[in-house]
């Protein structure tokens, strides 16, 4: 090597390493503290359904819990510990009263992040938003957390139930102009959200080829009689907006009527071991799901590299985790987003920064499905808001063209 | 009229779901005058049992026979550890004893098995009726409740255990007297509504869903259809939860549509027991005063 390369060289690396070090000084800048955050730690608090009807989705806390045990042995983010404070309220919307209380007043959070469900969060929305502390990445997908002028404090991470009633609506239309359409959803706001973005997607023109609108109650045995009444109503597509385990009975029921329609569900019931499974991949063909995170039982991700490496941190860090249930992956997925969150805000960790830069995310994520982004404003609440359509074929999720 | 006949064929098969446990609790209401509010969640619960031993090789039918067998036996010992030493005690602790036994069941459930819901197997899968009015495990549910219903008249009718059991739940302190342990009685009731509620979940399944939340709904729809048919007659509560689920889906299908249906049902439930208290079926209560 002769010397003017070995200068070169030399230089570049110097240059190297001031680029490197440039944008960390100037993200960590003056230190500004709000409640929780000190030089070394990061306290955050979170509600969870570890126990109660909601149970299920308790894994969710334990795989952030355990990323950001990985992320404190690393050496925690811009040299502070991480301390996620996650407590159970078992799916209680009084329980999550008095949990975010305590977690708010005399364990000093930061900010509440990733709290569990649509009842819960609602039950501390004002709260939390009279006191200005950041309600970021809501689990639920009510338009109740992603509205600017009522709740400036709350937001939410997932596409919320109108989002996904619009995408739907489009797909339909998109598909078959004259379709003419049978709509199924819970009883309650999550369903009633759903059905009027539904609606907004078809427009004011198209509404009127809505032949059949129905509803179900979350305690109901069976939807057997809607899907019967929706067959007889003549539809030859179906919105089927229900919860996991009614989506396995209606693709269920409407294989054995016979009703063979375009049916069209959501996020939340797209689950291979949830829904189809249990249904049946015989009586699941044709099946088409909006989705937006890539799903671990999908085979299609079996040698996605990002998915391979989800899967070793889960054996190493949350080895009891169910590796084929996508809330594990969502979890991973919210926990990382977090985190970049915190990074950027550098030394500047008080509740309006961090909301700031919340609202202001665009990044890629590699567990959403190509195409999508992590993208939010001031106005557009909801990290995640498009979705791709897939259709069932065999064993597995085909992703359809735009 | 095709969905004429199949609202209501389609009614008759979820009522015999509700039909099944509300037999259930009729068994523990005839023997101990209360409602067992853990009924959903041991069934469940033993439905997860003959899960597991049907993953691990039994024949279905051998399955069920275990299961029914081990639900009994835990449904005595249940009586006898938890519930014998609270005989005495204030109804409301007995009461609590249920909701605690509630969650017991339902979090084990969930803990033991996961919360993925499984898809159960049904002997009759294979077997078509060959209509889509009704399935041939929706037939199969309504045949062996009605064998269920003729084995328990025939036992209570026509043995003496029976007979004791009738009588150490009518009266106990005479029956004590005539040398009937009404203890053991009581706990016997229990064993044979945790049974008959093994049946039901093992029945239940295929069209729910195996999943620790499977009887939560049907509770609600069972209790309704034990009160129409009279809570002290095995053969009202599943005459009542056909009635239900009929009611529940022509309601729906014709009167208010599906969002008030379950509303609709249980004011005609209330009409009904408002002008016969007792139930379509069950007896009056005379209490010498």
């Amino acid at each position: 090597m002769d010397c003017l390369k070995r200068k070169t060289a030399l230089a570049g690396a110097v240059l190297a390493v001031a680029l490197a070090a440039l944008p960390a000084t100037a993200q960590q800048g003056p230190k500004r503290y709000g409640p929780g955050a000190s030089d070394t730690e990061l306290k955050i608090g979170q509600t969870m359904s570890y126990s109660g009807a909601a149970a299920s989705y308790g894994t969710f806390g334990r795989v952030m819990t355990a990323y950001f045990k990985m992320i404190n042995e690393q050496g925690g983010i811009n040299g502070r510990k991480i301390s996620l404070m996650s407590v159970d309220d078992g799916f209680s919307p009084p329980k999550t009263v008095e949990m975010t209380r305590q977690l708010v007043e005399s364990d000093n959070v930061l900010f509440i992040c990733c709290s569990m469900g649509t009842g819960p969060n609602a039950s501390v929305q004002k709260y939390l938003n009279d006191r200005k502390v950041p309600q970021m990445f809501v689990l639920s997908g009510a338009t109740r957390f992603t509205d600017a002028k009522t709740a400036p404090w709350s937001m939410s991470f997932s596409p919320t139930y109108m989002d996904e009633g619009r995408e739907a609506a489009r797909y339909i239309i998109r598909t078959n102009p004259n379709a003419k359409i049978a709509l199924l959803y819970q009883n309650d706001d999550s369903g009633k959200d759903t059905a009027i973005g539904f609606k907004e997607g078809l427009g004011p023109d198209r509404v009127k080829q809505i032949v059949s609108e129905q509803t179900y109650e979350a305690t109901d045995a069976t939807i057997d009689s809607q899907i019967r009444q929706a067959k007889a109503a003549g539809a030859d597509a179906f919105f089927d907006n229900t919860a996991a385990k009614f989506t396995a009975q209606s693709i269920r029921i409407a294989h054995d009527i016979g009703w063979k329609a375009l049916h069209v569900t959501t996020t939340n019931s797209s689950s291979i071991a949830q829904v189809l499974e249990p249904a049946g991949f015989d009586k699941s063909q044709g099946l088409v799901a909006g989705k937006y995170i890539k799903e671990p039982t999908d085979s299609q991700w079996d040698n996605d590299p990002r998915m391979k490496q989800w899967r070793d941190w889960m054996t190493r860090y949350y080895p009891e985790g169910q590796k084929t249930d996508w809330w594990n992956v969502y979890g991973y997925m919210v926990a990382e987003t977090l985190a970049h969150v915190i990074r950027a805000a550098g030394n500047d960790l008080t509740r309006e920064n961090i909301m700031k830069l919340a609202l202001s995310l665009d990044v890629e994520s590699p567990y959403l499905l190509p195409g999508l982004k992590i993208q939010t404003s001031p106005t557009v609440r909801s990290a995640v808001n498009k979705l791709r359509y897939y259709r069932f074929e065999g064993k597995q999720w085909v992703l359809l063209k735009e | 009229m095709d969905l004429f006949v199949s609202q209501v064929l389609s009614g008759v098969a979820s009522g015999a779901i509700y039909g099944c446990v509300g037999l259930a609790m009729v068994m523990i209401f005839t023997s101990t005058e209360k409602i067992n509010f853990a009924q959903g969640e041991m069934a469940t619960f033993s439905t997860y049992v003959a899960w597991t031993l049907m993953t691990v090789g039994l024949p279905y039918w051998a399955a069920f026979a275990a299961t029914v067998a081990i639900s009994f036996a835990a449904g005595v010992l249940i009586q006898r550890t938890l519930l014998a030493p609270l005989r005495d005690a204030p109804e409301m602790s007995q009461v609590i004893v249920f909701f605690g036994l509630f969650l017991v069941f339902n979090s084990a459930s969930g803990a033991i098995w996961g919360y993925l819901p499984f898809d159960f197997p049904s002997p009759v899968k294979a077997f078509s009726t060959g209509t889509t009015l009704i399935g041939a495990h929706q037939l199969f549910i309504i045949l062996v409740a009605v064998l269920m219903l003729t084995l328990l008249f025939l036992f209570f009718r026509y043995t003496s255990l029976g007979l004791c059991m009738r009588a150490a739940a009518q009266n106990p302190v005479s029956a004590s007297l005539m040398g009937v342990r009404v203890g053991w009685m009581l706990a016997l009731g229990w064993g044979l509504s945790a049974a008959v509620g093994a049946v039901a979940g093992i029945m239940v399944a295929p069209v729910v869903f195996l999943e620790p939340q499977m009887m939560v709904g049907v509770l609600l729809y069972a209790f309704a259809a034990a009160l129409v048919g009279g809570i002290d007659s095995p053969p009202g509560a599943f005459v009542g939860g056909i009635i239900v689920g009929v009611l529940e889906n022509l309601v729906g299908t014709y009167l208010v549509g599906t969002d008030l249906k379950l509303t609709v049902a249980l004011v005609l439930i209330i009409a009904v027991l408002i002008f016969k208290p007792t139930g379509l079926f069950g007896s009056r209560r005379v209490a010498r005063v």
